[in-house]
Order: C-alpha cells, then structure tokens, then sequence
C-alpha cells in the first residue's frame, strides 16, 4: 500500500527577528491543509535553516522576516540550500519587504513573496499548485 | 556533500544509494526516510543493501507526556554525547491530525543548535495513524541512521499517555520522564509506562511534588519480584534548566546512568533478548508486506475487491469465509508449486 506523499514544509525565522506570532499561525493552518510542518523557532542562520531542510527532506522552506534582513538572509538560505544538492527544494517568503525588493529576491531563487494582507488561503492553494511532494524521486 | 540536484540526471540504483548512506550522505538517507514514511516498495529494496551494515548504535527511547522535556533533555543528551566525540541520529516523533492528515512537528525547535554539526542528524517523524507512540517508519529509520554510522540513535515518542509502549521494541534502553503531579500510587502501579523505564528521570524537580513522586515510584519497584539481569531502574532528578551549571550535572548523571544500562545490555543476555524481540517483530511485518499486500494488488486490479466489499456490505457474504478463499486459493498454488519442486528433485 503505498501512502499518498505528504508535503513536508519548513517553516523558518532566520535572523534577530522575534516575532513569529505569523509563522505559528501559518504553521497551524498548513497542518489544517494536510502538511506536515516542521517548525524550527526563531533566531536560526541561515546555515541552521539550510542544514535542517536537508536533514527532514521537506519540499519547501517557508520564510518570515519583519526586520528588513530579508535582502541577505533569504538568498543566503537558496544558495545553501543549492551548495548541498537540495536546490529543488522550493522557497517562498513572508513578512515586511517592500515591493522594491521583489525583483531582487525573485531573481536570487525566491519563488514567492507573501506581504501582510495576504489570505492564508492565498499561500496554501500557490503551495498546492506549485509545490510536488518530492517523495519517490531519488 | 553530493552533488547539485540539476547534476543527478541518473537516477541511482539501490547498490549506489546503500553505499552513499554508509558514507553518511544525509540527503540520501533522509530521501529514504520519506519513502519509507510513504511505504515506497523501492525503499524497501535499498534496506536490503544496508540492513547488514547495522546493528552498531546505541539506541535510547525517551518517552513521557506532552511537555514533560522530552525534546530538552534529547537536546542535553545530544551535547553530551557530542562532547564524547560520539556521533549522533534523532528520530522525534509528534502526532498526526486524524481530521487533516497534517502534522505540527515541533520537536526541532528544542535541539536546532546541533543543526550545523555534521556529527548530528535530526529527522522529525509524524505518526501518521501509529497508535503506539511512533511512526510505522520508525524501526526503518533507525536502521538508516544506524547505517550512517551514528553510534548513538534517540528516539523521541509523540508524548505519552499509559498505553503508547512501542519504543520497547525499538529501543535498547528507555527512559521514562515523568513530572510532579502526575497522581496517586494506582497511577504508579498500573501497566504499560510505567512498567518499560529502564531508567526513571523526574524533570522538572524543583517543582512542588517531586519527592513525592520519587517515593511513588520507589515503592512501586520495590514490589517488583525481580529485575531482569539485576538492574533496578535508576530514579534521576532534574531540575531547572535555568541553572545551566545544575542542570548539566543531572543530564551527565543521566548519561552516565543510560551508558551503564548499555553495558549491562552488552555484556549479559538481554541484549540478545532484545534483539530477538525486535527480528520477530520485522520478519512478522516483512512477512505481512510480502504475502498480503501482492495479494490485495491482485484482488483490487482483478476488480474482486469490491465485489467482495459490496457483498459483506449486502450481508451476502461474511468477512471471514472471504479471507479463507482467498487464503486457500494462494495457499493451494504454494502447495502445487512445492510438490512440483519436491518431484523434480
């Protein structure tokens, strides 16, 4: 029997940012979608984040920064994440970055950027469509 | 490190795969982690090449109840371990929702500062309808983190209630951590829990109710007849994990306690009795994959599965006479073969 493939995303706060009431509720509701969420806290490197991705096989990394580092941080964890074979799996991004920055951080790998305002809904159906569990690839 | 993804065009065969996760490549072992979690038929074929390259790791069980500090002390037993230049696997488990499918796995959160160390691999398990305190994938894990080489394997169980009791089977030494205020000697006497602790950690001991707990348990060992190769279960306190320089001394004496309990394992009998329930318990599950599972494949691709469904539903037929049909008819085919074989020799 084989079981139908999970999502496994995590949901990370790189940086000296503290505040992940956001990322708990987005937690919550992925695990209401029917993922399996891996919640790392907040004050992670982006080595931390990277290293840990690989280590649970998720699909995709959830970012969330409200102090404006998003600029270094979050490519960072992309060109980790792609110096250890794990450049499939996908990132995605949330929190205060002004629209400015998009083009930047599309163009440095980040698939998409959530800003406050943005339905819950909104972020899980752009999973459901963009995101394939990446179980049975080998 | 392995190569980028874009690189790995062909896809590696199970000799390949086996041979990178004895190297200890951790996107190797945890893809095969998640195909087992998604009982992948390939994934099983790529133990086959590892399975004789475990058996070496320590494995400890940490069990309690939500909250008690499992993952804490995991963390503590991690560093510890690590300061001993010993390397180490962690399998945390924590629940799946049985309305969504979903799961929160929180465990990390406790132990992310070990994320960086080569020498450590932390996986996070969900239940996925497991009802005995782990994950079905568990005892495969194990073997893929004991072929990596971890010489030390933690298991963290979802946290417990009285009956979640399946870390036994999969670990060589339990440790049960309970916190005040858990109730009445009854509660102590009773099966299940309280009767796998290799060792008893009371955490949060600086709390109202410890000692209290401590003579609860005391007394509830002292009624036991015996205990097996001599080894009383040890009752250890830890307290507050605010006072770093207390704190570090009860989780070395908790290590000390989790090592000697190994030796003891080692160097008698129970060991091998471990072992032995654990192979019965894989050869009973290997069994039940690779005589029922083709089975329903033919039953639901011939379309007789839901006629048989629909016919127990209709009251037309019982379950039970259907499954020794089915049972005779492929039992009758073994039988045939067999007096075919017996024959020709």
């Amino acid at each position: 029997m084989v079981e139908q493939g999970k999502i496994r995303i995590m949901v990370a706060k790189p940086g000296l940012d503290g505040h992940d009431r956001g990322a708990r509720i987005l937690s919550r509701y992925f695990r209401d979608a029917g993922f399996e969420v891996i919640y790392t806290g907040c004050h992670q490197t982006p080595e931390q984040i990277a290293a840990a991705a690989v280590q649970e096989d998720v699909d995709l990394v959830g970012l969330s920064c409200l102090s404006g580092a998003h600029r270094f941080l979050f490519p960072r964890v992309v060109e980790l994440l792609r110096q250890q074979g794990a450049g499939d799996i996908v990132v995605i991004a949330g929190g205060i970055i002004p629209e400015d920055d998009f083009p930047f951080l599309h163009q440095a790998g980040i698939k998409a950027i959530f800003t406050p305002g943005a339905s819950l809904e909104s972020i899980v159906d752009w999973i459901k469509e963009n995101v394939k569990t990446g179980s049975g690839n080998e | 490190m392995s190569k980028p993804a874009v690189e790995m065009s062909k896809p590696l065969d199970d000799r390949e795969k086996a041979a990178k996760i004895t190297a200890g490549d951790v996107r190797t072992a945890s893809r095969l982690i998640r195909n087992l979690e998604d009982r992948l038929p390939t994934a099983k074929t790529t133990l086959k090449h590892i399975f004789l390259h475990t058996g070496r790791a320590h494995v400890i069980g940490i069990t309690g109840s939500p909250g008690a500090g499992k993952s804490t002390i995991a963390d503590a037993l991690i560093a510890s371990y690590r300061k001993l230049g010993k390397t180490v696997g962690v399998l945390a488990v924590d629940p799946t929702s049985p309305f969504t499918g979903g799961a929160i796995l929180g465990d990390r959160i406790r132990m992310q500062r070990h994320a960086e160390d080569p020498g450590v691999f932390i996986r996070s398990l969900a239940t996925r309808g497991s009802l005995g305190g782990l994950s079905h994938a568990v005892g495969d894990a194990i073997h893929v983190l004991d072929a990596m080489g971890k010489d030390i394997i933690l298991i963290e169980t979802v946290g417990t209630g009285q009956q979640e009791v399946e870390i036994i089977n999969h670990a060589h030494t339990v440790v049960v951590l309970l916190v005040p205020g858990m109730g009445d000697e009854i509660q102590a006497m009773k099966a299940g829990i309280m009767e796998i602790a290799d060792i008893f950690v009371i955490n949060k001991a600086d709390r109202e109710g410890a000692r209290q707990l401590h003579g609860i348990i005391s007394a509830m060992l002292d009624l036991a007849r015996e205990f097996p190769g001599g080894w009383r279960p040890p009752i250890l306190e830890v307290e507050n994990f605010f006072e770093p320089v207390s704190f570090l001394d009860r989780i070395a004496i908790l290590q000390e306690s989790v090592d000697r309990h190994y030796q003891l394992m080692a160097g008698s009998e129970l060991l091998e009795d471990r072992l032995k329930r654990k192979s019965i318990l894989e050869l009973n599950e290997a069994l039940r994959a690779a005589l029922i599972e083709p089975v329903m494949h033919d039953l639901v691709r011939e379309g007789e599965f839901a006629g048989m469904i629909s016919r127990i539903m209709k009251k037309e037929a019982d379950p039970y006479s259907l499954a020794e049909e089915i049972a005779a008819r492929y039992f009758k085919a073994k039988t045939a073969g067999k007096t075919q074989v017996a024959r020709l020799a």
